[in-house]
């Protein structure tokens, strides 16, 4: 089943001015439970991609679906139900809230969904316990490593039951032990939840992990390796 | 989401910077214990000037023939028996004494003075002006005889024991001539008194004038002041078909309700001064505290946070900063008001006197009404509601893309 699917998908920045091209002409489809990376130089486009596959960024031409459901068409107030039904999100620097502590920052999204609470905590402490961390839940993420952060986002992105994870450069801050780790239990969140994942990454890491990787340029697909 | 999980958020928001939120909520208490100090004085001060005023000189209320306040002359006088049979009687009336008032010239060996003299029901007037109580020397009147204030007395050199001459012009134009021996020394704390009053009793009064029977004013002072236009109302009402009319205090001391107001207003001018000032600091805190969290912002609009749920947990964050400002001044105040509400500051020497040559008591009161306490949480609370305006904007404007870079 196609997660995503955009079509003839374009960006360009100040087009009145000076125009940037950083997303051009891209189609492009994703099936439910991919493991897939996109990689490029920076400045290719990746982020811009991932943005609007998102429903973050509006597209200057063309279409996202997800679920068969365009996007493009929804009011910011729908758009923000929409990510938080369908979408989870991991940034690079974790972004957690600062004033929860682990266990209430992957309870928050779904408190935002209105998920009873009996519900809440069974899968609250189920993911933490999946992820690895569930000694630590009651710490708030300045009490985290970074590794143990990024475990939580993983965590909080995926409690909401998400079509797919969109993670931006999620390794750029880790070690290379806790990039290694926070990749294996992806891999196993994959695996395990048919989580649908898509990196925006350049971390030779992680695109050996990948099971698809799409390469861009300049704003363009040159290649789509899947492996 | 729950209002649990707001107020969470909020609190433990605004102790993400505890510099930033001890210094933004110390400076709303600073102006809100300022504020509150300030108005306490005031109001006390105000209390005070009324109290005195309506006690010694017209009561709450005061009933006069209708030509009298135009015309202070005796001629103007009515009778106390024609008062009675209009049965004024009014549940919010606290004490009534009739007043027999008209001026006379007091004379002792060589020095005469002119002076106000009164004729009072001496128990009656006891209960409204505490005149029992500021006899310094000698002891209150009963029957006969005639007691001054201190200063009259230091003039005359009359003290107790001796024997004062009273020349006037009695009703309808009679002469009147009497003379009373002193009784007692009243001590006034305001200075006018001091120096021109004398009592007699209001048989001796209506005797020495030539008006029996008659009296010039009926005061009244009233269990409680708020209740002022509705009793002048009421008893107006019952006065409607006489030749006597109904006034209130501020209708006899325009002056007096005047100088209050200029003093008044000025002194909220001194207070908008300084919240003017205070907000400035506000509204600093609240730029900061957007602006750093653009970002956050950011990603919880991205992850499905729709804004008006942001707003709503920063606006539980400026309310708990507000509250908690406020608290801290009004928590500083209270135990600083309530100790000067029963130890009101007493002035020595030249300040005192300063303050009696402008007719007041040498003290500062202050109020413990509790508007001195609300008008000042709600003051703040409006202003930091008002700036909140800028973080909620900013919050309605955010772009998640351009936040997600800051």
């Amino acid at each position: 089943m196609t997660v995503i699917q955009t079509k003839n998908l374009k960006k360009v920045y100040n087009p009145e001015t000076i125009p940037v091209v950083a997303v051009d002409d891209v189609d492009l489809a994703v099936e439910e439970g991919e493991f897939t990376a996109v990689v490029g130089p920076s400045g290719c486009g990746k982020t811009t991609l991932l943005n609007m596959i998102g429903g973050l960024d509006q597209p200057t031409g063309g279409t996202v679906s997800v679920g068969g459901e365009e996007i493009g068409r929804m009011s910011q107030s729908q758009l923000t139900d929409f990510r938080l039904n369908n979408i989870g999100f991991v940034f690079q620097s974790y972004n957690l809230i600062p004033v929860l502590t682990a266990r209430e920052n992957v309870e928050f999204i779904m408190l935002l969904q209105k998920c009873d609470k009996a519900y809440r905590d069974k899968r609250t402490l189920d993911i933490l316990e999946k992820m690895g961390i569930r000694d630590q839940m009651n710490r708030r993420p300045a009490q985290l490593s970074g590794g143990q952060q990024q475990r939580v986002a993983v965590a909080r992105a995926l409690a909401s039951s998400p079509k797919f994870i969109l993670a931006d450069e999620p390794t750029a801050n880790l070690d290379t032990k806790a990039t290694e780790s926070l990749l294996d239990i992806m891999a196993q969140m994959n695996k395990e939840e048919k989580a649908t994942f898509i990196f925006s990454t350049h971390d030779q890491r992680v695109i050996d992990k990948a099971k698809r990787v799409i390469t861009l340029e300049d704003g363009r697909i040159i290649s789509d390796e899947n492996r | 989401m729950s209002l649990t999980l707001y107020m969470k958020l909020g609190w433990r928001n605004i102790w993400r910077n505890r510099k930033r939120t001890w210094i933004t909520a110390s400076s709303i208490g600073f102006a809100v214990f300022f504020a509150c100090v300030m108005q306490s004085m005031q109001l006390g001060s105000y209390d005070r000037m009324i109290e005195n005023s309506v006690r010694f000189y017209t009561g709450h209320l005061a009933i006069h023939e209708k030509e009298y306040w135009d015309e202070k002359i005796l001629d103007n006088s009515f009778s106390l028996s024609g008062l009675q049979d209009l049965d004024i009687t009014n549940g919010r009336v606290e004490v009534s004494v009739p007043r027999l008032t008209s001026f006379a010239l007091a004379s002792y060996g060589e020095k005469t003075k002119g002076v106000i003299v009164t004729g009072i029901d001496p128990e009656k007037e006891a209960d409204l002006t505490f005149l029992d109580d500021k006899i310094v020397r000698g002891e209150y009147i009963r029957d006969w005889g005639v007691m001054i204030g201190e200063g009259l007395s230091d003039y005359l050199k009359a003290d107790v024991g001796d024997t004062v001459v009273f020349i006037s012009q009695g009703y309808h134009g009679v002469n009147a001539a009497g003379k009373y021996p002193v009784v007692g020394i009243l001590k006034f704390p305001v200075p006018d008194l001091n120096q021109a009053a004398a009592y007699l009793s209001l048989g001796q009064a209506q005797s020495f004038f030539g008006a029996e029977g008659l009296v010039t004013s009926f005061s009244m002072l009233l269990h409680d002041q708020e209740e002022l236009f509705v009793a002048q109302s009421e008893i107006s009402t019952s006065l409607a078909s006489s030749e006597m009319t109904i006034m209130n205090w501020q209708e006899m001391m325009p002056e007096l309700l005047q100088g209050i107001e200029l003093d008044y207003y000025g002194g909220l001018i001194m207070i908008y001064i300084l919240y003017g000032i205070i907000g400035f600091g506000i509204l600093g805190t609240f730029l900061m505290m957007t602006k750093e969290r653009t970002y956050e912002f950011g990603i919880l609009t991205s992850i499905g946070m729709k804004k008006p749920k942001i707003q709503v947990m920063v606006a539980f964050e400026i309310l708990m900063l507000t509250f908690f400002g406020v608290g801290l001044g009004l928590i500083a105040s209270f135990p600083i008001i309530l100790y000067f509400y029963f130890n009101p500051i007493r002035f020595s020497g030249e300040a005192a006197a300063a303050f009696e040559n402008f007719g007041y008591e040498p003290i500062m009161p202050f109020s413990m009404d509790p508007v001195v306490f609300y008008n000042q949480g709600i003051v703040v609370l409006i202003i930091s509601l008002f700036l909140g305006i800028y973080p909620m904007i900013a919050i309605k404007q955010l772009n998640i893309t351009k936040a997600l870079k800051e």
